[in-house]
């Protein structure tokens, strides 16, 4: 049997002191389509970094493990000995001259060169003063297109080409490369309408007959299930399981990606209060944030419950809550306790009792320079004219004294550990910053708070005490909660329901203790889910 | 805590130009016969005459564009204001208050353009101030040509319409705010009282500001503006609004400077005012990004006093000696590399100097 075209074995890494890799083998034979399934943070990305040589492995001390290729040991330090090796990647997000015609994308940097009067008599200096062999430039290209099936003019600019073109000019690159045994595929399908990417999918069927393997990055399980052959499931940077494709369903691919035990769940019973009111309707949301964009989000929020909102990266949770605080541009109809809700103006929505938590909380939540009470008081200053003299209007001056008693009493109340209110924020850690968001928040008395990623980039103690407060003041101000989060499992901890977004929509809704499979199958948008 | 972060609490540019000022003194003190009362009393009219001036970029920075080297813009509509007045023969408080308020009203209008211009480039605010001051004084050169001023004191005498190059403002309102208040020191040396209480007042006034809801608004969108907007605070409209004050203060500042300095001086000279204004501010441990009352105070009396301290003293030193006339040049030279060597050196850094 033929040596496979790459084996990973015992692969572990670590970015200082986190471990990221726990022990990955990883084996793709050649014209096999080898798909990699995980959640965000379960370690493809790093995993993609070693098998490149990229910089970033070997600035952080290394990796521990072996790459061999074609049956060979290989030692990749840097880009180029991947590419030496015939390793290529179809990237994401396209790395392509847009004002460069389709030909020259293909051979940059490999172009073929024929001598001239100004080579010949510099010699080696002049190297680099070769003419480009542009028919030989076409040519290449024109054969590396139809070996894809492309039909595509090879003279033809990259700028205002439609995406699923660029796609295939990205995979001709990878094909027009002599050695080329083993190519990357980051999700390529993620940017692609439907038609184009069956398109994809069957070149790269091609592409494997021709006895090339393929890795497939994706979360699209239907499409792994079409064709790959065979798949392996990370999770915490750890294998799972690799499953032949015969023997793999899609809810099984699932629940290896999700399955955690579910965590405990003691949460603090609710008062009389609790209804089915409607506090915030949402009807067909879009919202146009870079990378999360939302794309029509029908969704209800009862009065005094936390909502979740889990999904991927990408597929558009973080954009709702941003869209609907009017951070970016939005559109949609949104009531909220039955009036309408102008969009697209913060104020508004500040002074209606909308209040958001920002996932960016060190761009967007906090003045990093200020002080403690400043960040808390600021934003109350401002919408609500609160800590104000009794002058009034635009040039009152802010009470200090008021100021530092309310930050006191916050730092108190959501035990910000520091040394005093007028300590600069940035010398905080980022659990006791995120509590000084949070404590800015509800300064401004909310009876809607969104909450985004409140755990990102805090420790594990913090993380807790950061749930803690949440559920508190939901139990005792009967504050509604939309608590969008890409930890599942805390998620499960804290909320009522939670919806998962899909590409921009809402996938399904689901009570917290439901099984691992349906979200699972949420996540990879593949059925929707029943409203619980 | 050892030296080192000593150093850095205290400035690294402070406290070379506080060293550097006290060796000055000293030697002053030592070598020379130099009037020391009398030195010390220019240094504090120099302080006074400059500092509301280096006072007018501190909205613009907290505001978030940055060093505000397009002042001169200010500084042209300070002198029209100071032109119209003189040309109606207005003298003495109503003269000096009049041009200040008018040129106040004048510099808000050009820094509503000039704000405009600037949300047009957002990210290389700096860059296009520079070209907005050198722009400014050269249209500002040919509206002095052809002014139609009556008053003949103004007239420049060759060619018989238009402005003259320098207008004297003895009989109009030469050191009025000097000489208000002044403590005598013996000689012709006092403390100006009246022009450092108007500049400290309106120091006052600005740190107050910054303690009001509007001011805050104004300091969070420049320290960051999507935290701002995220606060429901106009980011573009509380940048343009500090960008107004900083113009308008910049007409205020010139005229002040003006009655200090006895002349009213039009066509090139505002043209490089904004770098040694800059720099005094740098000196004073701001940045491009943070910017106190405080470092204006600190930052102004330091420069100048360096400043007016080097002429004498060189002169005192060197003024019989042989080639003495190319050392006079040397206070220039010493200011020139100051001023710009500071600016290089802050724009290098983000944190606070």
């Amino acid at each position: 049997m033929e040596s496979p075209t790459l084996v990973l074995s015992g692969i572990h890494k670590s970015y200082y002191g986190n471990p990221v890799l726990r022990g990955v083998d990883l084996t793709v034979r050649p014209g096999e389509i080898h798909a990699l399934v995980g959640e965000n943070g379960a370690g493809k990305s790093t995993l993609m970094n070693i098998l490149f040589g990229m910089p970033v492995i070997h600035e952080t001390g290394g990796f521990e493990g072996t790459v061999e290729l074609g049956g060979r040991a290989v030692r990749l330090n840097s880009p180029s000995d991947a590419m030496v090796e015939g390793i290529g990647m179809v990237h994401q997000e396209f790395m392509l001259l847009p004002g460069f015609t389709v030909a020259e994308n293909v051979k940059l940097g490999r172009e073929p060169t024929r001598a001239n009067l100004f080579s010949r008599v510099l010699g080696p200096v002049g190297k680099g003063l070769r003419s480009l062999d542009r028919r030989k430039m076409q040519d290449d290209s024109r054969n590396a297109l139809d070996r894809i099936g492309m039909s595509l003019d090879e003279m033809q600019p990259i700028a205002g080409m439609p995406v699923g073109h660029m796609q295939f000019v990205e995979i001709a690159r990878e094909v027009d490369k002599e050695n080329a045994r083993l190519i990357v595929f980051d999700e390529p399908t993620a940017v692609l309408a439907e038609s184009e990417a069956a398109e994809l999918l069957a070149t790269m069927k091609s592409l494997a007959a021709q006895g090339i393997a393929l890795l497939f990055i994706s979360h699209r399980l239907d499409e792994v299930m079409e064709i790959a052959d065979g798949v392996t499931v990370l999770r915490d940077g750890e294998v799972v399981a690799t499953l032949d494709m015969q023997e793999a369903s899609v809810e099984q691919i699932a629940e290896l990606m999700i399955g955690r035990p579910l965590p405990e769940r003691e949460l603090p019973a609710r008062g009389a209060g609790e209804t089915q009111q409607v506090a915030l309707e949402v009807r067909g949301l879009e919202v146009d944030m870079p990378g999360e964009e939302v794309r029509g989000v029908d969704l209800d929020v009862y009065k005094g419950e936390i909502l979740g909102i889990a999904g991927l990266a990408g597929q558009g949770k973080l954009g709702i809550a941003n869209g609907l605080l009017g951070l970016h541009p939005v559109r949609g109809a949104v009531k909220l306790e039955g009036a309408p809700f102008v969009l697209g103006e913060t104020l508004a929505a500040l002074r209606q009792g909308v209040a958001f938590v920002s996932e960016d909380r060190r761009q967007v939540g906090l003045l990093l320079d200020e002080s403690i009470e400043l960040n808390i008081a600021g934003t109350a200053v401002h919408v609500l004219g609160r800590f104000l003299g009794k002058s009034g209007g635009p040039l009152a001056m802010i009470n200090r004294a008021e100021v530092r008693r309310h930050a006191e009493n916050m730092i108190q109340e959501f035990d910000i550990r520091c040394q005093g209110p007028t300590q600069p924020v940035r010398r905080l850690s980022g659990g006791n910053q995120q509590k000084v968001c949070l404590a800015r928040a509800f300064t401004l008395d909310p009876s809607l708070l969104f909450v985004s990623e409140p755990t990102r980039g805090v420790d594990v103690g913090a993380k807790d005490r950061v749930l803690q407060q949440l559920v508190r003041v939901n139990r005792e101000a009967g504050t509604t909660i939309v608590l969008t989060s890409s930890e599942l499992a805390e998620l499960r901890q804290v909320c009522d329901r939670i919806a998962v977004v899909f590409e921009g929509r809402i996938q399904g809704i689901l009570a917290p203790d439901a099984p691992d499979v349906e979200f699972g199958l949420l996540f990879a948008g593949e059925r929707s889910g029943v409203s619980s | 805590m050892n030296p080192l972060d000593w150093l850095k609490r205290l400035g690294v540019t402070r406290t070379i130009l506080a060293a550097f000022l006290l060796v000055l003194w000293i030697v002053s003190a030592v070598a020379t016969e130099l009037d020391l009362v009398l030195l010390f009393s220019d240094c504090l009219v120099r302080t006074g005459m400059n500092g509301i001036l280096v006072l007018a970029l501190v909205p613009a920075v907290r505001g978030g564009v940055g060093l505000n080297f397009g002042i001169p813009l200010g500084m042209v509509c300070g002198l029209l204001a100071t032109v119209i007045f003189m040309n109606f023969d207005a003298r003495g408080g109503l003269g000096l208050f009049g041009s200040i308020a008018l040129g106040a009203a004048l510099g808000a209008g050009a820094g509503w353009l000039y704000a405009r211009l600037l949300e047009a480039v957002r990210g290389q605010e700096m860059m296009v101030g520079i070209y907005v001051g050198f722009g400014s004084v050269a249209g500002a050169s040919i509206l002095w040509l052809f002014f139609p001023v009556s008053n003949p004191e103004l007239i420049w005498p060759l060619g018989g319409e238009g402005l003259r190059n320098t207008l004297v403002l003895d009989g109009y309102f030469k050191q009025w705010l000097d000489l208000k208040l002044a403590i005598p020191l013996g000689g012709t040396a006092f403390v100006p009282v009246g022009l450092l209480a108007f500049w400290l007042g309106l120091c006052g006034l600005v740190y107050l500001f910054f303690r009001t809801r509007v001011g805050m608004a104004l300091s969070a969108a420049g320290a960051n503006p999507r935290f701002a907007e995220a606060s429901g605070i106009d980011v573009r409209s509380m940048r343009s609004l500090g960008v107004i004050i900083s113009t308008a203060m910049g007409a205020v500042g010139i005229v002040v400077f003006s009655q200090s300095y006895g002349f009213v001086q039009l066509y090139k000279a505002p043209l490089l005012m904004a770098f040694p204004t800059v720099a005094a501010l740098l000196i004073g441990g701001a940045s491009v990004r943070v910017a106190k009352v405080s470092h204006v105070i600190i930052g102004t009396f330091l420069f100048q006093s360096v400043l007016t301290t080097s002429l004498p003293l060189v002169n005192a030193l060197v003024g019989q000696a042989e080639g003495a006339q190319a050392l006079t040049n040397l206070p220039e030279i010493a200011r020139l590399i100051i001023s710009n060597g500071i600016i290089l050196y802050a724009l290098t850094r983000k944190e606070s100097a």
